[in-house]
Protein backbone atom coordinates (compact mmCIF):
# COMPACT_ATOMS: atom_id res chain seq x y z
CA UNK A 1 0.00 0.00 0.00
CA UNK A 2 1.31 3.44 -0.93
CA UNK A 3 2.07 5.80 1.94
CA UNK A 4 -1.02 7.67 3.10
CA UNK A 5 -0.10 11.36 3.10
CA UNK A 6 -3.40 12.72 4.36
CA UNK A 7 -6.61 11.38 5.90
CA UNK A 8 -10.18 12.60 5.43
CA UNK A 9 -12.82 11.79 8.07
CA UNK A 10 -15.97 12.04 5.97
CA UNK A 11 -16.77 12.00 2.26
CA UNK A 12 -18.41 15.45 2.52
CA UNK A 13 -15.35 17.11 4.13
CA UNK A 14 -13.64 20.03 2.40
CA UNK A 15 -10.35 19.53 4.29
CA UNK A 16 -8.06 16.59 4.99
CA UNK A 17 -5.29 16.13 7.60
CA UNK A 18 -1.61 15.63 6.78
CA UNK A 19 -0.30 12.53 8.56
CA UNK A 20 3.27 12.60 7.26
CA UNK A 21 6.06 15.05 8.05
CA UNK A 22 7.20 15.88 4.51
CA UNK A 23 4.43 17.52 2.47
CA UNK A 24 6.05 20.15 0.22
CA UNK A 25 4.62 22.26 -2.64
CA UNK A 26 3.90 20.26 -5.81
CA UNK A 27 4.15 16.92 -4.02
CA UNK A 28 1.65 14.37 -5.38
CA UNK A 29 -0.33 13.13 -2.40
CA UNK A 30 -2.32 10.03 -1.62
CA UNK A 31 -5.30 10.45 0.69
CA UNK A 32 -7.63 8.03 2.46
CA UNK A 33 -11.29 8.77 3.18
CA UNK A 34 -12.02 6.84 6.39
CA UNK A 35 -15.81 6.86 6.04
CA UNK A 36 -15.87 5.23 2.60
CA UNK A 37 -12.39 3.62 2.62
CA UNK A 38 -11.63 5.38 -0.68
CA UNK A 39 -8.18 6.43 -1.88
CA UNK A 40 -7.85 9.83 -3.54
CA UNK A 41 -4.96 11.71 -5.17
CA UNK A 42 -4.17 15.43 -5.29
CA UNK A 43 -1.25 17.83 -5.51
CA UNK A 44 -0.09 19.97 -2.59
CA UNK A 45 0.39 23.68 -3.32
CA UNK A 46 1.90 24.51 0.09
CA UNK A 47 4.14 22.85 2.65
CA UNK A 48 1.66 21.31 5.11
CA UNK A 49 3.08 20.25 8.50
CA UNK A 50 2.09 16.99 10.18
CA UNK A 51 -1.44 17.30 11.57
CA UNK A 52 -2.31 20.43 9.61
CA UNK A 53 -5.15 20.64 7.10
CA UNK A 54 -5.14 20.79 3.33
CA UNK A 55 -8.03 22.04 1.16
CA UNK A 56 -9.64 19.22 -0.83
CA UNK A 57 -11.60 21.63 -3.03
CA UNK A 58 -11.57 25.32 -3.89
CA UNK A 59 -13.04 27.04 -0.82
CA UNK A 60 -14.41 30.59 -1.22
CA UNK A 61 -14.00 33.27 1.43
CA UNK A 62 -17.00 33.01 3.75
CA UNK A 63 -17.62 29.32 3.00
CA UNK A 64 -18.21 26.90 5.85
CA UNK A 65 -15.32 24.48 6.29
CA UNK A 66 -16.47 20.88 6.74
CA UNK A 67 -14.62 18.20 8.75
CA UNK A 68 -16.13 15.08 10.37
CA UNK A 69 -19.00 15.98 8.02
CA UNK A 70 -19.74 18.99 10.24
CA UNK A 71 -19.26 22.76 10.32
CA UNK A 72 -15.89 23.49 11.97
CA UNK A 73 -15.59 27.19 11.06
CA UNK A 74 -15.54 29.62 8.14
CA UNK A 75 -12.95 30.52 5.52
CA UNK A 76 -11.82 34.14 5.85
CA UNK A 77 -9.91 34.09 2.55
CA UNK A 78 -10.20 32.14 -0.68
CA UNK A 79 -8.43 28.78 -0.24
CA UNK A 80 -7.60 26.96 -3.50
CA UNK A 81 -7.51 23.16 -3.53
CA UNK A 82 -4.12 21.92 -2.26
CA UNK A 83 -3.44 24.90 0.01
CA UNK A 84 -2.72 24.83 3.74
CA UNK A 85 -5.85 25.60 5.82
CA UNK A 86 -5.24 27.05 9.29
CA UNK A 87 -5.67 30.14 11.48
CA UNK A 88 -4.49 32.47 8.66
CA UNK A 89 -7.49 31.60 6.45
CA UNK A 90 -10.05 29.87 8.71
CA UNK A 91 -11.78 31.12 11.90
CA UNK A 92 -14.30 29.95 14.47
CA UNK A 93 -17.96 30.95 14.10
CA UNK A 94 -18.35 30.84 17.89
CA UNK A 95 -17.24 33.10 20.73
CA UNK B 1 -10.00 -15.74 34.69
CA UNK B 2 -12.18 -13.64 32.42
CA UNK B 3 -10.66 -11.56 29.65
CA UNK B 4 -11.59 -8.36 31.48
CA UNK B 5 -11.05 -9.39 35.12
CA UNK B 6 -8.45 -7.47 37.09
CA UNK B 7 -6.85 -7.54 40.53
CA UNK B 8 -7.90 -4.66 42.76
CA UNK B 9 -8.34 -3.67 46.40
CA UNK B 10 -11.93 -4.10 47.55
CA UNK B 11 -12.70 -1.39 50.10
CA UNK B 12 -15.05 -1.37 53.10
CA UNK B 13 -17.93 0.05 51.04
CA UNK B 14 -17.57 -2.53 48.26
CA UNK B 15 -15.90 -0.20 45.75
CA UNK B 16 -12.63 -1.34 44.15
CA UNK B 17 -9.36 0.58 43.97
CA UNK B 18 -6.30 -0.17 41.86
CA UNK B 19 -3.82 1.66 44.09
CA UNK B 20 -3.34 1.57 47.84
CA UNK B 21 -2.42 5.09 48.89
CA UNK B 22 -2.33 6.52 52.41
CA UNK B 23 -3.15 10.16 51.77
CA UNK B 24 -2.27 13.16 53.95
CA UNK B 25 -4.93 15.68 52.92
CA UNK B 26 -4.87 19.37 53.82
CA UNK B 27 -8.20 21.11 54.39
CA UNK B 28 -6.64 24.43 53.38
CA UNK B 29 -3.50 26.09 52.03
CA UNK B 30 -2.28 26.78 55.59
CA UNK B 31 -2.06 23.07 56.36
CA UNK B 32 0.12 22.10 53.39
CA UNK B 33 3.37 22.42 55.37
CA UNK B 34 2.18 20.09 58.15
CA UNK B 35 0.89 17.54 55.61
CA UNK B 36 4.18 17.57 53.71
CA UNK B 37 6.09 17.13 56.97
CA UNK B 38 3.96 14.09 57.89
CA UNK B 39 4.49 12.59 54.42
CA UNK B 40 8.23 13.15 54.87
CA UNK B 41 8.19 11.39 58.24
CA UNK B 42 6.11 8.40 57.21
CA UNK B 43 7.51 6.82 54.06
CA UNK B 44 5.07 5.78 51.39
CA UNK B 45 2.34 8.22 52.40
CA UNK B 46 1.23 10.89 49.95
CA UNK B 47 0.61 14.56 50.80
CA UNK B 48 -1.75 16.45 48.49
CA UNK B 49 -0.93 20.16 48.90
CA UNK B 50 -3.25 22.65 47.20
CA UNK B 51 -3.92 26.38 47.10
CA UNK B 52 -7.41 26.83 48.55
CA UNK B 53 -9.86 26.33 51.41
CA UNK B 54 -10.07 29.75 53.02
CA UNK B 55 -13.01 32.19 52.86
CA UNK B 56 -14.77 30.26 50.14
CA UNK B 57 -18.56 30.35 50.29
CA UNK B 58 -21.73 29.09 48.65
CA UNK B 59 -21.48 26.69 45.73
CA UNK B 60 -17.71 27.18 45.50
CA UNK B 61 -17.29 26.06 49.13
CA UNK B 62 -19.58 23.07 48.54
CA UNK B 63 -17.37 22.08 45.59
CA UNK B 64 -14.27 22.41 47.80
CA UNK B 65 -15.73 20.03 50.39
CA UNK B 66 -17.06 17.63 47.73
CA UNK B 67 -13.66 17.49 46.02
CA UNK B 68 -11.65 16.90 49.21
CA UNK B 69 -14.10 14.36 50.65
CA UNK B 70 -14.27 12.59 47.28
CA UNK B 71 -10.48 12.49 47.02
CA UNK B 72 -10.15 10.84 50.44
CA UNK B 73 -13.08 8.54 49.69
CA UNK B 74 -11.67 7.37 46.32
CA UNK B 75 -11.11 3.57 46.41
CA UNK B 76 -7.48 4.08 45.35
CA UNK B 77 -7.00 5.52 48.87
CA UNK B 78 -6.67 2.91 51.65
CA UNK B 79 -6.65 5.37 54.54
CA UNK B 80 -6.52 9.10 55.01
CA UNK B 81 -5.20 11.72 57.43
CA UNK B 82 -6.85 15.16 57.23
CA UNK B 83 -5.11 18.25 58.62
CA UNK B 84 -6.81 21.66 58.82
CA UNK B 85 -6.19 24.95 60.54
CA UNK B 86 -9.27 24.56 62.77
CA UNK B 87 -11.29 21.52 63.87
CA UNK B 88 -14.80 22.21 62.55
CA UNK B 89 -14.27 22.12 58.78
CA UNK B 90 -11.53 19.50 59.28
CA UNK B 91 -14.10 17.22 60.92
CA UNK B 92 -16.55 17.82 58.10
CA UNK B 93 -13.99 16.33 55.68
CA UNK B 94 -13.19 13.49 58.09
CA UNK B 95 -16.86 12.57 58.54
CA UNK B 96 -17.46 12.64 54.78
CA UNK B 97 -14.59 10.24 54.16
CA UNK B 98 -15.58 8.07 57.17
CA UNK B 99 -18.91 7.30 55.46
CA UNK B 100 -16.97 4.90 53.21
CA UNK B 101 -15.91 2.92 56.29
CA UNK B 102 -12.19 3.41 55.59
CA UNK B 103 -9.73 4.47 58.30
CA UNK B 104 -9.55 8.27 58.56
CA UNK B 105 -8.37 10.68 61.25
CA UNK B 106 -8.37 14.48 61.51
CA UNK B 107 -5.93 16.87 63.19
CA UNK B 108 -6.16 20.63 63.57
CA UNK B 109 -3.38 23.13 64.05
CA UNK B 110 -4.91 25.94 66.16
CA UNK B 111 -4.02 25.57 69.86
CA UNK B 112 -1.47 22.86 68.90
CA UNK B 113 0.94 24.46 66.43
CA UNK B 114 2.53 22.69 63.49
CA UNK B 115 5.08 20.65 65.48
CA UNK B 116 2.61 18.92 67.85
CA UNK B 117 0.13 18.43 65.03
CA UNK B 118 2.80 16.84 62.83
CA UNK B 119 3.83 14.52 65.70
CA UNK B 120 0.26 13.34 66.40
CA UNK B 121 -0.64 12.98 62.73
CA UNK B 122 2.62 11.14 62.01
CA UNK B 123 1.86 8.54 64.70
CA UNK B 124 -1.55 7.90 63.15
CA UNK B 125 -0.11 7.86 59.62
CA UNK B 126 2.47 5.28 60.78
CA UNK B 127 -0.37 3.05 61.98
CA UNK B 128 -2.37 3.53 58.74
CA UNK B 129 0.66 2.86 56.55
CA UNK B 130 1.48 -0.48 58.15
CA UNK B 131 -2.19 -1.47 58.08
CA UNK B 132 -2.51 -0.53 54.40
CA UNK B 133 0.63 -2.47 53.49
CA UNK B 134 -1.18 -5.70 54.37
CA UNK B 135 -4.24 -5.10 52.19
CA UNK B 136 -4.35 -7.71 49.41
CA UNK B 137 -5.53 -7.47 45.83
CA UNK B 138 -8.36 -9.76 44.77
CA UNK B 139 -9.87 -10.74 41.45
CA UNK B 140 -12.60 -8.31 40.37
CA UNK B 141 -14.90 -8.22 37.35
CA UNK B 142 -14.96 -5.28 34.93
CA UNK B 143 -18.26 -4.11 36.52
CA UNK B 144 -16.13 -2.92 39.45
CA UNK B 145 -14.05 -0.60 37.28
CA UNK B 146 -14.69 3.17 37.09
CA UNK B 147 -12.85 4.73 34.12
CA UNK B 148 -12.65 8.45 33.31
CA UNK B 149 -11.37 10.13 30.17
CA UNK B 150 -10.18 13.56 29.09
CA UNK B 151 -7.75 14.51 26.33
CA UNK B 152 -5.05 17.19 26.33
CA UNK B 153 -2.72 19.13 24.06
CA UNK B 154 -4.86 17.64 21.33
CA UNK B 155 -4.07 17.94 17.69
CA UNK B 156 -5.75 16.58 14.59
CA UNK B 157 -4.28 13.12 15.25
CA UNK B 158 -6.35 13.04 18.46
CA UNK B 159 -9.60 13.25 16.51
CA UNK B 160 -8.36 10.85 13.85
CA UNK B 161 -7.10 8.05 16.07
CA UNK B 162 -6.31 8.41 19.80
CA UNK B 163 -9.74 9.73 20.86
CA UNK B 164 -11.55 7.14 18.68
CA UNK B 165 -9.40 4.45 20.37
CA UNK B 166 -10.83 5.50 23.74
CA UNK B 167 -14.28 5.52 22.12
CA UNK B 168 -13.73 1.98 20.89
CA UNK B 169 -12.86 0.89 24.46
CA UNK B 170 -16.00 2.54 25.82
CA UNK B 171 -18.16 0.92 23.11
CA UNK B 172 -16.72 -2.47 24.16
CA UNK B 173 -16.71 -2.10 27.97
CA UNK B 174 -20.03 -0.27 28.43
CA UNK B 175 -22.16 -3.34 27.60
CA UNK B 176 -20.06 -5.33 30.11
CA UNK B 177 -21.03 -2.99 32.96
CA UNK B 178 -18.08 -0.61 33.31
CA UNK B 179 -18.77 2.89 34.66
CA UNK B 180 -17.21 5.64 32.56
CA UNK B 181 -17.08 9.44 32.53
CA UNK B 182 -16.27 12.27 30.14
CA UNK B 183 -16.43 16.04 30.72
CA UNK B 184 -14.81 19.19 29.26
CA UNK B 185 -17.87 21.39 28.84
CA UNK B 186 -16.24 24.27 26.92
CA UNK B 187 -14.51 21.82 24.63
CA UNK B 188 -17.82 20.57 23.25
CA UNK B 189 -18.48 23.99 21.70
CA UNK B 190 -19.56 23.47 18.11
CA UNK B 191 -20.39 19.80 18.71
CA UNK B 192 -22.88 20.39 21.55
CA UNK B 193 -25.95 19.52 19.50
CA UNK B 194 -24.36 16.24 18.41
CA UNK B 195 -23.36 15.56 22.04
CA UNK B 196 -26.93 16.23 23.19
CA UNK B 197 -28.19 13.51 20.82
CA UNK B 198 -25.99 11.07 22.73
CA UNK B 199 -27.98 11.57 25.94
CA UNK B 200 -29.92 8.48 26.99
CA UNK B 201 -33.18 10.41 27.47
CA UNK B 202 -34.50 13.82 26.35
CA UNK B 203 -34.41 14.96 30.00
CA UNK B 204 -30.68 14.13 30.30
CA UNK B 205 -30.08 15.91 26.97
CA UNK B 206 -31.87 19.01 28.25
CA UNK B 207 -29.82 19.03 31.44
CA UNK B 208 -26.66 18.72 29.36
CA UNK B 209 -27.69 21.74 27.25
CA UNK B 210 -28.46 23.78 30.40
CA UNK B 211 -24.97 23.05 31.77
CA UNK B 212 -23.41 23.76 28.36
CA UNK B 213 -25.23 27.09 28.00
CA UNK B 214 -24.31 28.15 31.54
CA UNK B 215 -20.63 27.59 30.72
CA UNK B 216 -21.00 29.61 27.49
CA UNK B 217 -22.37 32.45 29.61
CA UNK B 218 -19.21 32.36 31.77
CA UNK B 219 -17.00 32.50 28.68
CA UNK B 220 -19.01 35.28 27.06
CA UNK B 221 -18.96 37.31 30.29
CA UNK B 222 -15.17 37.18 30.68
CA UNK B 223 -13.74 36.82 27.19
CA UNK B 224 -11.63 39.52 25.56
CA UNK B 225 -11.08 37.70 22.24
CA UNK B 226 -12.29 34.62 20.35
CA UNK B 227 -10.20 32.61 22.90
CA UNK B 228 -7.74 31.57 20.21
CA UNK B 229 -4.51 30.40 21.99
CA UNK B 230 -6.54 29.61 25.14
CA UNK B 231 -9.21 27.31 23.65
CA UNK B 232 -7.83 26.00 21.28
CA UNK B 233 -4.46 26.32 23.07
CA UNK B 234 -1.18 27.38 21.48
CA UNK B 235 -0.21 23.70 21.44
CA UNK B 236 -3.48 22.70 19.75
CA UNK B 237 -2.86 25.30 17.04
CA UNK B 238 0.76 24.19 16.56
CA UNK B 239 -0.68 20.70 16.06
CA UNK B 240 -3.00 21.86 13.30
CA UNK B 241 -6.29 22.45 15.13
CA UNK B 242 -7.75 25.74 13.91
CA UNK B 243 -11.07 26.30 15.69
CA UNK B 244 -12.91 25.24 18.84
CA UNK B 245 -15.51 23.51 16.67
CA UNK B 246 -12.85 21.31 15.06
CA UNK B 247 -11.36 20.53 18.48
CA UNK B 248 -14.82 19.69 19.86
CA UNK B 249 -15.59 17.07 17.22
CA UNK B 250 -12.22 15.42 17.90
CA UNK B 251 -12.87 15.48 21.64
CA UNK B 252 -16.31 13.88 21.22
CA UNK B 253 -14.77 10.84 19.49
CA UNK B 254 -13.82 9.65 23.00
CA UNK B 255 -17.37 8.50 23.78
CA UNK B 256 -17.42 6.10 20.87
CA UNK B 257 -20.11 5.51 18.32
CA UNK B 258 -22.89 3.80 20.25
CA UNK B 259 -22.96 4.49 23.97
CA UNK B 260 -25.43 7.03 25.40
CA UNK B 261 -24.68 9.00 28.57
CA UNK B 262 -27.14 8.29 31.35
CA UNK B 263 -26.68 11.28 33.65
CA UNK B 264 -25.21 14.78 34.01
CA UNK B 265 -22.92 15.16 37.02
CA UNK B 266 -21.92 18.32 38.84
CA UNK B 267 -18.13 18.78 39.19
CA UNK B 268 -16.74 16.03 41.48
CA UNK B 269 -20.21 14.48 41.95
CA UNK B 270 -20.12 10.68 42.32
CA UNK B 271 -22.20 8.72 39.79
CA UNK B 272 -25.35 7.30 41.38
CA UNK B 273 -27.37 5.75 38.55
CA UNK B 274 -25.42 2.51 38.22
CA UNK B 275 -23.12 1.36 35.44
CA UNK B 276 -22.90 3.41 32.26
CA UNK B 277 -21.41 6.51 30.70
CA UNK B 278 -21.68 9.81 32.62
CA UNK B 279 -21.07 13.38 31.51
CA UNK B 280 -19.51 15.67 34.15
CA UNK B 281 -19.49 19.46 33.97
CA UNK B 282 -15.77 20.27 34.12
CA UNK B 283 -13.21 22.70 32.86
CA UNK B 284 -11.18 21.48 29.90
CA UNK B 285 -7.91 22.16 31.75
CA UNK B 286 -6.36 18.73 32.20
CA UNK B 287 -5.39 18.73 35.87
CA UNK B 288 -8.63 20.40 36.99
CA UNK B 289 -10.74 17.91 35.06
CA UNK B 290 -8.89 14.77 36.20
CA UNK B 291 -8.87 15.99 39.83
CA UNK B 292 -12.69 16.34 39.67
CA UNK B 293 -13.13 12.91 38.08
CA UNK B 294 -10.86 11.30 40.69
CA UNK B 295 -12.89 13.02 43.42
CA UNK B 296 -16.04 11.48 41.91
CA UNK B 297 -14.54 8.04 42.49
CA UNK B 298 -13.03 7.15 39.12
CA UNK B 299 -9.94 4.97 39.58
CA UNK B 300 -8.20 4.87 36.19
CA UNK B 301 -7.96 7.59 33.56
CA UNK B 302 -7.55 7.46 29.77
CA UNK B 303 -5.77 10.48 28.35
CA UNK B 304 -5.30 10.82 24.59
CA UNK B 305 -2.74 13.48 23.67
CA UNK B 306 -1.55 14.88 20.38
CA UNK B 307 1.29 17.29 21.02
CA UNK B 308 2.21 15.66 24.34
CA UNK B 309 0.54 16.81 27.56
CA UNK B 310 2.51 15.24 30.45
CA UNK B 311 -0.19 15.35 33.17
CA UNK B 312 -0.64 12.85 35.98
CA UNK B 313 -2.83 12.69 39.07
CA UNK B 314 -1.69 11.72 42.57
CA UNK B 315 -4.40 9.13 43.23
CA UNK B 316 -5.86 8.18 39.83
CA UNK B 317 -3.33 6.64 37.40
CA UNK B 318 -3.39 8.43 34.03
CA UNK B 319 -2.79 6.24 30.96
CA UNK B 320 -1.59 8.29 28.00
CA UNK B 321 -1.99 7.38 24.39
CA UNK B 322 -1.03 9.24 21.25
CA UNK B 323 -1.46 8.81 17.52
CA UNK B 324 1.06 11.53 16.70
CA UNK B 325 4.17 9.69 15.46
CA UNK B 326 6.44 12.61 16.37
CA UNK B 327 5.11 12.75 19.94
CA UNK B 328 5.46 8.97 20.27
CA UNK B 329 9.08 9.28 19.11
CA UNK B 330 10.16 12.39 21.01
CA UNK B 331 8.24 11.96 24.30
CA UNK B 332 8.52 8.23 24.78
CA UNK B 333 8.68 8.42 28.60
CA UNK B 334 5.20 9.98 28.67
CA UNK B 335 3.31 7.68 26.30
CA UNK B 336 1.85 4.40 27.57
CA UNK B 337 0.32 3.40 24.23
CA UNK B 338 1.33 4.45 20.71
CA UNK B 339 -1.57 4.14 18.25
CA UNK B 340 0.07 6.09 15.40
CA UNK B 341 -0.13 2.90 13.34
CA UNK B 342 -3.78 3.81 12.71
CA UNK B 343 -2.61 6.80 10.63
CA UNK B 344 -0.27 4.58 8.62
CA UNK B 345 -3.16 2.12 8.13
CA UNK B 346 -1.07 -0.57 9.85
CA UNK B 347 -3.37 -0.80 12.89
CA UNK B 348 -7.17 -0.96 12.89
CA UNK B 349 -9.24 0.99 15.37
CA UNK B 350 -10.65 -2.30 16.66
CA UNK B 351 -7.13 -3.63 17.42
CA UNK B 352 -6.07 -0.30 18.96
CA UNK B 353 -9.13 -0.46 21.27
CA UNK B 354 -8.13 -3.99 22.33
CA UNK B 355 -4.57 -2.81 23.01
CA UNK B 356 -5.93 -0.02 25.19
CA UNK B 357 -8.11 -2.47 27.12
CA UNK B 358 -5.01 -4.62 27.72
CA UNK B 359 -3.12 -1.54 28.96
CA UNK B 360 -6.01 -0.66 31.31
CA UNK B 361 -6.05 -4.18 32.79
CA UNK B 362 -2.25 -4.18 33.22
CA UNK B 363 -2.45 -0.77 34.90
CA UNK B 364 -5.22 -1.96 37.20
CA UNK B 365 -3.11 -4.99 38.12
CA UNK B 366 -0.25 -2.75 39.21
CA UNK B 367 1.75 -1.61 36.17
CA UNK B 368 2.84 1.96 36.87
CA UNK B 369 1.85 4.46 34.19
CA UNK B 370 4.44 6.73 32.60
CA UNK B 371 3.01 9.64 34.61
CA UNK B 372 3.35 7.68 37.88
CA UNK B 373 6.95 6.73 37.14
CA UNK B 374 7.76 10.32 36.14
CA UNK B 375 6.20 11.62 39.39
CA UNK B 376 3.39 13.64 37.82
CA UNK B 377 0.92 14.32 40.64
CA UNK B 378 -1.02 17.38 39.47
CA UNK B 379 -3.74 17.96 42.08
CA UNK B 380 -5.63 21.09 41.05
CA UNK B 381 -8.85 22.18 42.70
CA UNK B 382 -11.52 23.89 40.60
CA UNK B 383 -12.58 27.28 41.92
CA UNK B 384 -15.91 28.66 40.70
CA UNK B 385 -15.39 32.32 41.69
CA UNK B 386 -13.47 34.65 44.03
CA UNK B 387 -13.26 33.98 47.75
CA UNK B 388 -15.08 36.34 50.11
Amino acid sequence: MATTDFIVHDKADTVGVAVVEDIQPNKELTGWIMETDETIKMKALDAVPLGHKIALTDIKSGDTVLKYGYDVGKAVAAIPKGRHVHVHNCKTKRW
Amino acid sequence: MGRFDFYGYRRENGRVGIRNHVVILPLDDLSNAACEAVANNIKGTLALPHAYGRLQFGEDLELHFRTLIGTGANPNVAACIVIGIEPSWTNRIVEGIANTGKPVAGFSIEENGDISTIASASRKAFEFMQWASERQREKCPIEDLFISTKCGESDTTSGLASCPTVGNLIDKLDPLGATTCFGETSELTGAEMVCATRAATPEVGERFMQVFNAYQDVINRHKTSDLSESQPTKGNIAGGLTTIEEKAFGNLQKIGKKVKFIDVLKPAEAPAKGAGLYYMDTSSAAAECVTLQAAAGFVVHLFPTGQGNVIGNPIEPVIKLTANPRTARTMVEHIDLDVSGILRRELTLDKAGDQLIDMVIRTCNGRLTCAEVMGHREFVLTKLYQSA
